[in-house]
């Protein structure tokens, strides 16, 4: 029974999924948003899971004095000080939780996100030398897609006919061939689940 | 002479290419003659049936059948050929180079919930090296973006290590939530690469913007990479920085090409004839339409 109940529940979920797709009625769809509000409070159960897992994690590098200890302080200062500031601050516009947020949080996150254009200078300066004929072909089609955001004088209309066409002909038709191959995995993976045949996920049996 | 008795010793795939069986032919004809587009003219907000979704059931409907043949035929002993997928190859590689080195192995099962597919495909590779990882003895971090992943990944590699005989050795605290926020995730697990200096970062699941800033920082530390996702845009990401990259639906097939359980590749190979027959599909469809014939490829139309 450990194993049948959760199987049933996983196949009549995955077949109502798939049925409801094919129904028009209202309630269905009444029936499908309920089911995705049920995931919603499970997940917010799930958040109290994560939480606890990071705040054991802390505390034991804290306790043990492990490598990089004194970040964990920050860590559960962040977590508990948000927590604290957003039940007896409040988190409208103005209060001390919204200032962290915008004056803080945002900030952090933006740099780590500006970041990027390091990391993709850095990768496109590796894929991009022109070492074999492959690479060097790599090499010239991305110069022909990046020179067409510039004007060329006469040879823009040139560049931008072939630059359109590299990305609506090879380029999309690789895409497309890719995202069928995902398209199917996914089904596949979704029926193998559905009924039965992966049960890894559920543990031992 | 019937078709049937023309020989093909030197080419036996041809013959099925050349002549295809009958139910291929008849499903293509039922493709052509189209006989259920008049119901899709119906006024649908009586109808118990989305007439504009049928040519969806079929097909969804085709490729269970599908799947399920290839199945019942890898239950019954027939041998299937999987080719080799150098990247999954390269998994252990990364786990062996990883125990050689004496340094932690590093999975990332990317940053969406579990209602993603490419997920719940993480997770299952998960446990398969959570059990190679077990057998060489070597720890495994696994930081993880959103709490839902959090019990899920837990019990994988809790199951990994028991599989390989060592249960003692799993180490709860190695599976750790992060920040379900994307960028403080990013920063969590660059922390880890940066301070734990892992041998071998396995990346697998669904990632965005995070994946080069994870994948490059994986790179500055000398580690063997191994990623793979079925975001198409950020493939080019993870095959620049990376060592080995599976790329889309080949993350679907890790789990059966790990594990080589019979039940797993049969389905394996029902999407792959399903694949077959979309190439089939499309290159009439193109042919059907240079030639002024529409009626094919509006079957294919979703509304």
């Amino acid at each position: 029974m450990r194993w049948q109940i959760p199987l049933l529940i996983v196949l009549i979920g995955g077949v109502f999924m798939a049925v409801q797709y094919f129904v028009p009625l209202e309630f269905s769809e009444r029936i499908y948003e309920y089911c995705v509000d049920w995931v919603i409070i499970v997940g917010v159960f799930a958040m109290g899971l994560g939480l606890w897992s990071l705040f054991r994690v802390s505390v034991g590098k804290i306790q043990t004095k492990a490598q990089g200890w004194g970040y964990n302080f920050i860590t559960l200062g962040g977590l508990f000080g948000m927590i604290l500031l957003g039940l007896f601050s409040g988190i409208e516009e103005g209060k001390q939780f919204m200032n962290l947020f915008w004056y803080i949080y945002t900030p952090i996150q933006s740099s780590m996100f500006a970041l990027l254009a390091f990391y993709v200078a850095s990768a496109a300066y590796r894929a991009f030398r022109a070492r074999t004929l492959v690479s060097t072909i790599l090499l010239l089609t991305a110069v022909v897609i990046m020179l067409r955001l510039i004007p060329l004088g006469p040879v823009s209309g040139l560049n931008q006919t072939v630059a359109s066409w590299i990305l609506t002909v090879p380029n999309m038709a690789a895409k497309r061939a890719i995202a069928m191959g995902i398209g199917l995995g996914g089904i596949a993976t979704a029926l193998k689940v559905v009924l039965g045949i992966e049960r890894s996920y559920m543990g031992k049996e | 002479m019937s078709l049937n008795v023309v020989k093909f010793p030197v080419f036996p795939h041809l013959k099925k290419i050349i002549f295809p069986p009958r139910w291929l032919i008849l499903f293509f004809l039922f493709l052509i003659l189209n006989p259920v587009s008049s119901y899709a003219q119906e006024d649908l907000s009586s109808s118990w049936f989305n007439y504009h979704r049928v040519n969806m059931l079929v097909f969804l409907i085709f490729f269970f059948a599908v799947i399920v043949i290839f199945i019942e035929r890898a239950k019954v002993g027939k041998s299937l050929f999987i080719r080799r997928i150098a990247g999954l190859d390269a998994i252990e590689e990364a786990v062996g180079r990883a125990t050689e080195m004496g340094k932690p192995v590093l999975y990332i099962s990317g940053i969406e919930d579990v209602d993603n597919i490419q997920t719940v495909a993480s997770m299952i590779i998960l446990g398969n090296v959570a059990k190679m990882v077990a057998g060489y003895e070597t720890p495994l971090y696994v930081p993880v973006c959103m709490p839902f992943v959090v019990p899920i990944a837990e019990e994988r590699v809790k199951e990994g290590y028991a599989a390989a005989g060592k249960p003692e050795a799993y180490n709860r605290d190695n599976v750790r939530y992060i920040s379900s926020e994307q960028f403080a995730y990013a920063a969590g697990v660059n922390g880890i690469m940066m301070r734990e200096k892992p041998a071998a970062n396995l990346m697998f699941g669904s990632f965005y913007a995070e994946s080069l800033l994870m994948a490059e920082t994986g790179l500055a530390t000398g580690a063997i990479q191994v990623a793979g996702t079925a975001n198409i845009h950020q493939l080019p990401f993870f095959i620049v920085a990376c060592d080995y990259t599976i790329i889309g639906e080949e993350l679907f097939a890790t789990s059966a090409y790990l594990s080589k359980e019979p039940k797993l590749l049969g389905s394996l190979k029902g999407s792959d004839l399903a694949k077959a027959i979309i190439m089939i599909i499309l290159a009439v469809g193109a042919l059907l339409d240079t030639l002024g014939i529409t009626h094919f490829a509006s079957w294919f139309y979703i509304e």
